[in-house]
């Protein structure tokens, strides 16, 4: 194997909530495109650790509640604006916080190529 | 949480020592199936005494390791070697690394490699495949390889796993040789369609340290890559993913060496050698367990190994009263022990370690040595 692999902590874990820091940055996703996880990324119940996770290429990603919920929403055939809907319904919250939370979310797994939103 | 009184303690007996708290779980293992390898890249981190085939664990084995390697909290799983396709169970392996709910990631040259075997590989459930990249034209690549037309191959290879869209990650080692190529690789990695490109600059540990006064990048090139990666980052962002492992001999600070010696990963070598870290035989006086003997979670809970450098009670002055031990766990132990004589010394590419001048001088001079050349990695029989 390849004489680089020892510096690289293997697959450190990150928490990745949909909570971004303020102010929050403009998400791009548009309400009509429909997100999907790319082939190589999946959610798994982390039965050792008692936690959802998003596993994906050399990536480990513990998943918070949100985080889960927006994913089991996001499933390739229902648009952005259908995903905003039925978490605002699951959660009782406003639309316009959900949109923004689930849009900064799944663009940020867009920019590291762990899901698209054609 | 609460205890119950301890008897021995109430008749006025000394207390027991405190046994040391359970270490939180490894994420990733790294499974190296093989020695066996066509390649003889000079930076190979095999370590110099190769396991012949005959050491090899079988497939069940293996499979039981997997086993015990999830149900200790492993999620990801990486099948290297030496070449892991010189196995002809690895189907099997990939079938059984799935079965027990591993992600399950490929690291190879694609030597080997043929449509039929990569079908078979799709079916068993291969999440993810690493291909290395050695240079960005046949006769670098195959120059660093020692392995005529490895580089041909290799693209064929790529092509057939993007085409089934297996996602790919290509690991380029970077060196003196081929770092004024970077930007080069990183628009091969673009034209090979890599959902990832991993910019390792080549770690001074086994094959490669009798190779530094051929490898070692000049102060100027390590500077240069780390703007060239920057600058390819913010070009490519959601197109492709860029990792970056600089030159750590001129860097200020350690590299945080496996997030933490038995913190976060374990490498199991041919024979069933449960190691922290892929380098850590460099140390002498370690005593490494095998998988095919004990439980896998004892060992990492329990194996000398492990517990050596774990944690920071290991610690000297001066990583033991710096604020970055958390960071960088005072870098690199078998670093420190090839470099300062003493595997728990600061790793000596820290600005704070009294070795750190004769590091930069050493790079210095290999990284300017014109008359070096390359000694290439043995083969394994």
């Amino acid at each position: 194997m390849s004489g680089g692999a020892g510096a690289a902590p293997p697959a450190a874990p990150a928490a990745a909530g949909p909570r971004a820091p303020a102010p929050p940055p403009p998400h791009g996703l548009s309400p009509d495109c429909r997100p999907r996880l790319l082939r190589g990324v999946r959610v798994k119940h982390d039965a050792v650790r008692g936690v959802p996770v998003l596993l994906a290429p050399e990536r480990v990603i513990r998943l918070d509640p949100i985080g889960a919920a927006i994913l089991e929403e996001t499933d390739g055939a229902r648009t952005f604006a259908e995903i905003v809907a039925a978490l605002a319904a699951r959660f009782d919250a406003p639309r316009d916080r959900i949109e923004g939370d689930a849009g900064r979310f799944l663009a940020a797994l867009v920019a590291r190529r762990m899901a698209e939103a054609p | 949480m609460t205890r119950a009184p301890d008897p021995l303690a109430a008749r006025g007996a000394p207390p027991a020592p405190t046994p040391a708290p359970a270490p939180a779980p490894p994420l990733a293992m790294l499974a190296e199936l093989t020695h066996r390898c066509p390649l003889a890249c000079p930076y190979c981190s095999n370590p110099l005494e190769l396991t012949a085939r005959a050491g090899e664990l079988s497939t069940l084995q293996w499979a039981r390791i997997f086993e015990e390697a999830a149900a200790l909290g492993v999620l990801q799983l990486h099948l290297s070697g030496g070449e892991p396709l010189a196995r002809r169970d690895l189907e099997e392996l990939v079938r059984a690394a799935r079965g027990a709910d591993l992600y399950t990631n490929l690291i190879t040259s694609g030597i080997g490699l043929t449509e039929r075997r990569l079908d078979a590989l799709e079916a068993a459930g291969l999440d993810h495949a690493q291909l290395s990249l050695q240079g960005v034209d046949a006769a670098s690549a195959d120059e660093i390889g020692g392995y005529r037309g490895g580089y041909v191959r290799k693209r064929q290879a790529a092509a057939w796993i993007v085409q089934r869209g297996v996602p790919l990650t290509l690991n380029a080692v970077m060196h003196r040789r081929n770092l004024d190529r970077l930007e080069e690789t990183i628009a091969l990695a673009e034209t090979m369609g890599a959902r990832r490109l991993e910019v390792a600059t080549v770690q001074f540990h086994g094959w490669a340290a009798k190779n530094r006064g051929a490898l070692m990048p000049t102060r100027d090139q390590a500077r240069r890559a780390g703007e060239v990666v920057a600058a390819a980052r913010r070009r490519l962002a959601g197109r492709l993913v860029i990792d970056y492992v600089p030159a750590d001999h001129h860097a200020d600070y350690p590299k945080a060496c496996m997030g933490g010696w038995g913190s976060t990963g374990l490498n199991v070598t041919p024979d069933g050698t449960v190691l922290p870290c892929h380098a850590a035989q460099s140390i002498p006086g370690l005593v490494f367990d095998n998988a095919a003997q004990r439980p896998l979670a004892r060992i990492w809970r329990e194996g000398a190994a492990f517990r050596a450098y774990r944690g920071d009670d290991w610690m000297q002055e001066p990583c033991r009263s710096c604020d970055r031990k958390g960071r960088d766990f005072g870098g690199c132990r078998c670093q420190a022990m090839a470099l300062t004589g003493d595997p728990a010394a600061t790793d000596p590419v820290c600005v704070k370690s009294p070795h750190r001048a004769a590091l930069v001088a050493a790079a210095e001079r290999d990284a300017h040595d014109a008359a070096a050349t390359l000694t290439w990695r043995a083969a394994a029989s």
